[in-house]
């Protein structure tokens, strides 16, 4: 099989760090703070790695955007079991300000590039949430998609993929070559030994520039404020069902 | 001269003194090998160590780190309470550490270690022991045991052994004290006595980690006359005939492996099984414990270093008076203090552990000093965590108890800190 599967992988604020919003309101605090891969696109290695070891595919490129710290995060993909990194430099100031269309941009360039025929990344990076990626680039590259998904099985030319919907599973049938968006229950990723650790200090990573590819970084929209959310405020207890009727239609939420 | 020429020479100079510049560039951080003279020397890069275990480190260390962190909060951290209170020895939890390559990270990957270094080996007990500071301790024990094989044990002795302690299938401990050999070890007497192809051994050893459960014991016994050198390493399966233990101790603190006495009757084993040399099992035990050392303090590191966040964390949130107690001074003072002692010691067990993979002439010394003073502060800290934490810190549903009691035990094996002492005040006064 010589199936080429390029997985993104995006370097956040750790899960379990507690968030704080910048003095400049601009922001959340990220300098000395403890960061790691996102969950999901740790699971996206995980799959694209198992693919491997079932002969499905031949060669796991992990790609990442950012900073020097990004290597961090591919050298955790290679030791995860990724044959080699691709590391799209991307300096801090401009990857605060990096939007999902950028990034597709560059995973649609590089799938060319590499010819790879199937792209996984994470459903949604922890930190901005946006579910944009996996989309944007299926769009750009006019390939089909299947995100949120929960089993991949590969069936002659084209993948049956389970995805977790709103109203539970549904079941697709998706042509390679695809882009295909990790979901929670998709596998559980496995820790690197520290044999793999050293072995993924001799992988090559190659790296580049947004511009090397023909992508243009400029932000399309502006960050006006970042606040907390509201503290939380103590509630009341009522008496009887009547009154929690009362009250709920009192402060309009029914 | 023409001028062509002149160049030629120039450029060909300059070559050469190209070529010897990058023979004479320092290695980066790391490599342990230290430069070769130099007509002048560039500085080493600094590292600082801080109160945040990776600073100072290189990205594969950080990387290793991260393993084991992510280990230990995920595996380890959930179970520690009930392993303690049960008193359940994790071997599927260890085996699966083993399988990540924590079963033997000292031993060289000749027969399946992992060949890392000492230091290595201390990020790692450091970052495992936030998990479980008792499961961790027995780790580092095993780890112990399977480098005294690697690094003392003939061919078939490694080829036989260091796979199966490397994958935790079988599990080692390490029998030098006995009940009436403790600090004074070299005067243990567990008789080894040679007839024909075996040994026969007889006496008895405590305080042994793991014993009764584990399934190969390093027996330091004596084959020869007294004192130390008098002293081999013979290495006995469980199972052996006249092989027996005593009653599980109980225990304050490292509930999670069991210690038993380990009790020879005429115990059978062939004389292949000793391990190095006839007499040099005293000389194999103390280098055996010179690594010990740097991981028992490793251990008191991780506690110390979960104990104060913990701290933080409370004081934080608990409120007195209308205010958190992190905004009184003294909480403040004592978190400012608790975690200075904590970067000493830190950089103390680090120092150590670079001693020791570099052979510094030194190591011994500051094997010792590392471990007395980390394994003594660590505990105050973890102490005085729990004071913060104030009728909170008494209870089993908190973790800085088990810290505590947990971590208690690093002041008086391996070499109590009073031994330490000795050895360090030798070297001091020695001409």
């Amino acid at each position: 099989m010589s199936l080429k599967v390029l997985v993104g992988c995006k370097r956040v604020i750790d899960y379990a760090v507690k968030i704080r919003v910048r003095p400049d309101k601009l922001g959340v605090v990220t300098d000395g703070i403890k960061h790691s891969m996102n969950p999901f696109d740790e699971i996206a290695i995980e799959e694209a790695v198992r693919l491997k070891e079932k002969n499905i595919v031949k060669e796991v490129i992990a790609v990442s955007c950012g900073p020097t710290q990004a290597q961090e995060t591919i050298r955790t993909a290679l030791a995860m079991g990724a044959d080699r990194g691709i590391h799209v430099e991307v300096p801090a100031k401009e990857m605060e300000k990096l939007e999902p269309l950028h990034v597709s941009k560059i995973l649609a360039k590089l799938a060319e590039k590499e010819q790879a025929e199937l792209v996984i990344v994470g459903k949604q990076a922890i930190d901005d949430d946006t579910n944009a990626t996996a989309q944007m680039t299926a769009g750009i590259l006019n390939w089909p998609q299947a995100t949120f998904a929960s089993k991949i099985e590969k069936k002659d030319d084209f993948l049956e993929v389970i995805r977790e919907i709103d109203g539970g599973l549904e079941t697709i049938k998706v042509k390679l070559p695809a882009v295909v968006s990790a979901d929670l229950r998709l596998n559980e990723p496995r820790y690197a030994t520290l044999p793999n650790i050293m072995k993924a200090k001799k992988k090559k990573i190659e790296k580049m520039k947004p511009a090397d590819l023909g992508v243009d970084t400029t932000p399309h929209f502006e960050v006006i404020e970042v606040t907390d959310p509201p503290a939380r405020e103590a509630g009341i207890k009522v008496e009887d069902v009547d009154t929690l009727l009362l009250k709920l239609k009192e402060v309009g939420r029914i | 001269m023409l001028p062509g020429l002149c160049l030629g020479r120039t450029v060909r100079h300059l070559r050469v003194l190209g070529r010897a510049w990058k023979r004479w560039q320092p290695r980066l951080e790391g490599d342990s090998s230290a430069c070769a003279t130099l007509p002048f020397t560039m500085p080493k890069r600094y590292l600082v160590t801080s109160f945040d275990p990776s600073h100072g480190l290189t990205d594969e260390q950080i990387a290793i780190q991260k393993l084991a962190i992510n280990f230990a909060r995920n595996e380890m951290l959930p179970n520690m309470a009930i392993w303690d209170e049960k008193e359940l020895f994790p071997v599927d939890t260890m085996r699966a550490a083993a399988a990540l390559g924590f079963g033997a990270v000292y031993a060289s990957e000749e027969f399946g270690g992992t060949g890392l270094s000492r230091l290595d080996a201390s990020i790692i007990f450091e970052a495992l022991s936030q998990g479980c500071t008792s499961t961790t301790a027995y780790i580092s024990i095993h780890n112990m045991c399977a480098w005294m094989i690697d690094k003392f044990g003939n061919k078939s002795q490694r080829e036989q052994w260091i796979p199966q302690l490397a994958s935790m299938e079988k599990f080692a401990s390490y029998c030098l004290t006995e009940p009436g050999a403790g600090s004074d070890a070299g005067s243990l007497s567990t008789t080894a006595k040679k007839v024909g192809e075996e040994l026969i051994l007889n006496g008895s050893k405590a305080f042994i980690s793991g014993g009764g459960d584990t399934d190969v014991y390093l027996v330091m016994c004596r084959t020869g006359s007294e004192g130390p050198k008098g002293i081999s390493c013979v290495l006995v399966e469980k199972g052996t005939p006249g092989l027996n233990f005593g009653t599980k101790e109980k225990k304050i603190g490292w509930n999670s492996q069991p210690t038993r006495m380990v009790i020879f009757e005429d115990c059978r084993v062939p004389v292949i099984n000793i391990i190095g040399d006839e007499g040099q099992g005293f000389n194999i035990a103390m280098k055996g414990l010179n690594g010990g050392r740097i991981n028992i303090a490793s251990c008191s590191l991780g506690a110390a270093q979960a104990s104060i966040e913990a701290a933080a964390d409370h004081v934080k949130v608990r409120k007195q008076f209308g205010k958190p107690l992190s905004s009184f001074q003294n909480s403040q003072f004592r978190l400012a203090e608790m975690s200075t002692e904590l970067v000493a010691s830190r950089l103390l067990v680090r120092n150590a552990a670079t001693a020791l993979q570099d052979d510094h002439p030194d190591a011994v010394t500051l094997c010792s000093m590392a471990k007395y003073y980390a394994t003594e502060k660590c505990f105050n800290i973890i102490n005085e965590a729990l004071q913060l934490h104030g009728g909170y810190g008494y209870l089993k549903d908190y973790s800085v108890q088990q810290y505590l009691r947990d971590s208690r035990v690093h002041m008086i094996l391996e070499g109590t800190n009073e031994v330490m002492r000795i050895l360090i005040a030798r070297h001091i006064l020695a001409d």
